[in-house]
């Protein structure tokens, strides 16, 4: 046990320890905290402690049924300690009896969703919740089912129920509402917004989601472990690499096992491969949405190019189909490296003189800077994570701070501005596609030939573990929890997006509405993470 | 400006000749498997089977006679029957499978006692450079002058949006088939649906089918929308869009290329003469 774990262990032994029940460290960065039953009372109190003794960030919470082998439902909160590359796991159970918690939203509001969507996947009530809508459940979902209890199955079909949207009303002289979706305009995702305006400016902005649900987490409980990784490429499309490879990583963990450095490296070229062809099109379509449209056909032919390139490396246009537990499926011939050089060389050159014609064109700019801004403070508050907390001035990346694959190897830096602007999310893009041609030459550089997958065997029974990745939106954290057998008995997923919504609904405020498509594209955030 | 100007005459015209020209994807590519029946074992077939996550192979015993199926609709094209059963099952090539019928997706044979004794096989369709001339013909004499395309998502994973969108780019550039994505259902010819068809989008896209005014097409796009995928059904998924509205073309791949989606778009086109 590393000289770290034993010192939090020690903290929190010393400021709970007749509260816990159970405390232990295991593979390597996860402490599991586990309060005492009757104790719930606790839990906001330890979740705050960690948080503040730490500055530990909310990372996420989930619930699990387990009434029938333990009579009780069970409360997970995830924090990350960054500084440190730990995980502190707090666990309460919850008595069937009495299906209610004290809010931990009531004092860190990052847990806000979190905790509402355990109330309605699971009928736990959070207490004092500073504002306890619905959030998955639509309103025509009936109130008293809730679909991730065991004994709910998953083809049940529940009769649809009367009700509306609950949205709170702005009222004053020339203020109007305008509905947005579930069918968007353009070529995006379901959701649906709902401005209050006074003339341009938009006073507030509502977003009611989860209309991609699509039973995600349930699916793959019971489910072999392979076909529940190809539901993993499948939780958003755009990071398809990133979600599988979070998937693998929790299962390898679960058996115990390292996967060949061989492997670790290909693992890093396919996430920053994935990350440059995102961070590609998100420029273009910013560029797009401001009416530049000589920016998006440059952007976008760039893109492409890095399309047909994973299509080359993997056989898969979005880098499907070449994670496997253990490892990767395919290798990676040496012949290939050359097609991989020139592709970032050309990327790299067409990128700098896009970022040229884009920063340097005053209409651009005067369309990016001061536009959408999301402060420090509040995306500290509500928990905001990856290249919008970047942009914000929080300098967080889990490939630093908690080095998976071979990160740690690899000197990089991680690009931060504090304007928290438009431009500063789009500068970051341009700073990351950059950082990860360097890092995939790197990688090149420093992978030597050898075995490309372990055997995955025994998976052990009521076992869990963590799995991460920085996705190219943000940190990726799975989680799975097995059965008795070792199969998956809860998997939760966690999106980036899941946390980076709300964010939006502070960074249009003030702005006008001609400019919330900008804004959120300068976000872009998934739908289908965050319904899942 | 002057910049501008000169970045793009140095870019010069990047525009795919596609389909006049054909899109070979590079090796390894992971397309459409194809099980060699007369080289099947029954029990191997099983082991494919197993391995299947979408249940695109399936296998039905009646006493001694067992139907193989593989459905194109469901497969995500992940490869791994391939893996599991080499000397039968391989990967080609093939991604362009647009169909106008779920029947014309599925590959099936009948064996009895273990051997052989038939193998379905659906009709082909139309190859892509007959298709295309014909589709301009086609969006001549049934729309006027353009087919307006509205996109619907019902609940996809956004891989299918993804490459749907990258037909915009410059690379695909939609636009010279006189194709053109809109922003209202009233305003669209065809419906291109991608997506399980959730609980909570099922309302929203029937809503979006009936105020896209007659004649209409609906397109299929991606194993999801053709099948529910690997979504399948459940509490939250229909399992298809079929299950909700009428559907003209089905788009198989997960998610399809971009020349894949324009196939079945330029299908779905010609359909709409017959």
């Amino acid at each position: 046990m590393s000289h770290q774990v034993q010192a939090v262990i020690t903290e929190l032994r010393r400021e709970f320890g007749e509260r816990l029940d159970g405390l232990n460290a295991i593979h390597g960065n996860e402490i599991y905290c586990d309060l005492r039953t009757n104790n719930l009372d606790w839990l906001p109190r330890m979740c705050t402690f960690v948080h503040h003794k730490w500055h530990a960030s909310f990372v996420c919470a989930w619930a699990s049924d387990e009434r029938e082998r333990e009579g009780i439902y069970c409360l997970h909160y995830l924090f990350s300690l960054d500084p440190q590359d730990l995980f502190i796991i707090i666990r309460a159970a919850v008595p069937p009896e009495l299906p209610e918690f004290p809010s931990v939203a009531a004092h860190l509001i990052a847990a806000n969703w979190a905790e509402r969507e355990i109330r309605d996947a699971f009928g736990l009530v959070p207490l004092d919740h500073p504002n306890p809508k619905r959030l998955w459940a639509h309103p025509d979902w009936p109130p008293h089912a809730f679909p991730m209890r065991k004994d709910f199955p998953l083809n049940s079909q529940p009769q649809r129920v009367e009700g509306d949207f609950e949205f709170h009303r702005v009222e004053g002289e020339g203020v109007f509402e305008i509905p947005v979706g579930p069918v968007h305009a353009g070529i995006i995702e379901p959701g649906h917004f709902r401005f209050s305006v006074a003339g341009e400016p938009i006073i507030s902005l509502q977003v009611q989601l989860f209309y991609t649900h699509k039973a995600t987490e349930k699916l793959c409980e019971g489910l072999p472990l392979e076909r529940a990784l190809h539901v993993s490429e499948r939780i958003s499309g755009d990071s398809s690499f990133a979600h599988s490879a979070a998937f693998c990583h929790a299962v390898e963990r679960l058996a115990g096992i390292a996967i060949p450095e061989r492997a670790q490296y290909l693992r890093m070229l396919y996430l920053e491969l994935e990350r440059m062809y995102n961070h590609l099109s998100d420029i273009g379509m910013i560029a797009n949405d401001m009416a530049f449209l000589i920016g998006y056909a440059h952007a976008m032919r760039v893109r492409e190019h890095m399309m047909v390139l994973s299509e080359k490396l993997t056989g898969s246009r979005l880098l499907r189909g070449m994670n496997t537990l253990g490892g990767v499926r395919r290798d990676l011939p040496e012949a290939l490296f050359c097609s991989i050089l020139s592709t970032l060389m050309m990327v790299h050159k067409e990128l700098k003189e896009l970022a040229d014609l884009l920063f340097t064109s005053a209409s651009v700019m005067d369309r990016l800077e001061t536009t959408g801004v999301l402060t420090q403070k509040t995306a500290r508050d509500i928990g905001i994570v990856g290249i919008a907390a970047r942009a914000s001035g929080l300098d967080r990346d889990f490939r630093r701070d908690h080095p998976h694959l071979q990160y740690q190897r690899i000197p990089f830096t991680v690009p931060v501005y504090e304007s928290g602007d438009v431009y500063a999310r789009t500068r970051i893009r341009v700073d990351e596609v950059f950082e990860s041609i360097q890092i995939i030459e790197q990688v090149l550089n420093l992978m030597r030939p050898g075995p490309i997958r372990v055997p995955v065997e025994k998976i052990p029974g009521n076992a869990h573990a963590l799995g991460y990745a920085e996705g190219w939106r943000g940190p990726i954290v799975h989680a799975i929890q097995t059965d008795a057998e070792g199969r998956i008995s809860r998997y939760k997923i966690d999106d980036p997006s899941f946390h980076n919504w709300p964010a939006l609904v502070f960074a249009v405020q003030g702005n006008i509405v001609p400019d919330f498509p900008l804004i959120n594209k300068s976000f872009n955030l998934s739908y289908s993470g965050n319904d899942r | 400006m002057l910049k501008i100007l000169r970045k793009t005459l140095k870019t010069g015209r990047v525009t795919t000749q596609y389909p006049l020209k054909l899109a070979e994807p590079p090796e390894g590519f992971l397309g459409k498997p194809v099980i060699d029946f007369t080289k099947a074992d029954l029990g191997k077939l099983r082991l494919a089977e197993s391995v299947c996550p979408t249940r695109a192979i399936t296998m039905e015993t009646d006493g001694a006679k067992s139907i193989v199926k593989l459905s194109y609709a469901s497969c995500i094209f992940c490869g791994r029957c391939a893996e599991a059963y080499p000397e039968a099952i391989r990967i080609t090539k093939e991604f362009e499978l647009a169909a106008p019928l779920k029947e014309h997706l599925v590959r099936s044979a009948q064996f009895v006692a273990g051997k052989l004794v038939l193998v379905d096989v659906p009709p082909r369709q139309p190859n892509l450079e007959e298709l295309g001339e014909r589709a301009k013909k086609e969006i001549y004499r049934v729309f006027g002058r353009s087919l307006h395309i509205r996109q619907v998502d019902a609940g996809s994973c956004n891989g299918c949006e993804l490459e749907i969108s990258a037909l915009n780019n410059p690379v695909y550039d939609l636009e010279r088939f006189g194709l053109h994505f809109v922003a209202s259902p009233r305003h669209a010819d065809m419906l291109l649906v991608t997506g399980p068809v959730t609980r909570n989008m099922e309302i929203a896209l029937q809503q979006t089918y009936e105020a896209t005014p007659a004649p209409k097409l609906v397109v299929a796009v991606g194993a999801c929308a053709c099948s529910g995928g690997i979504f399948a059904e459940s509490y939250a998924s229909r399992g298809g869009v079929d299950k909700v509205i009428p559907v003209d073309v089905y788009i198989p791949g997960c998610p399809p290329r971009p020349q894949a989606i324009l196939q079945g778009t330029l299908l779905a086109i010609r359909q709409m003469k017959s």
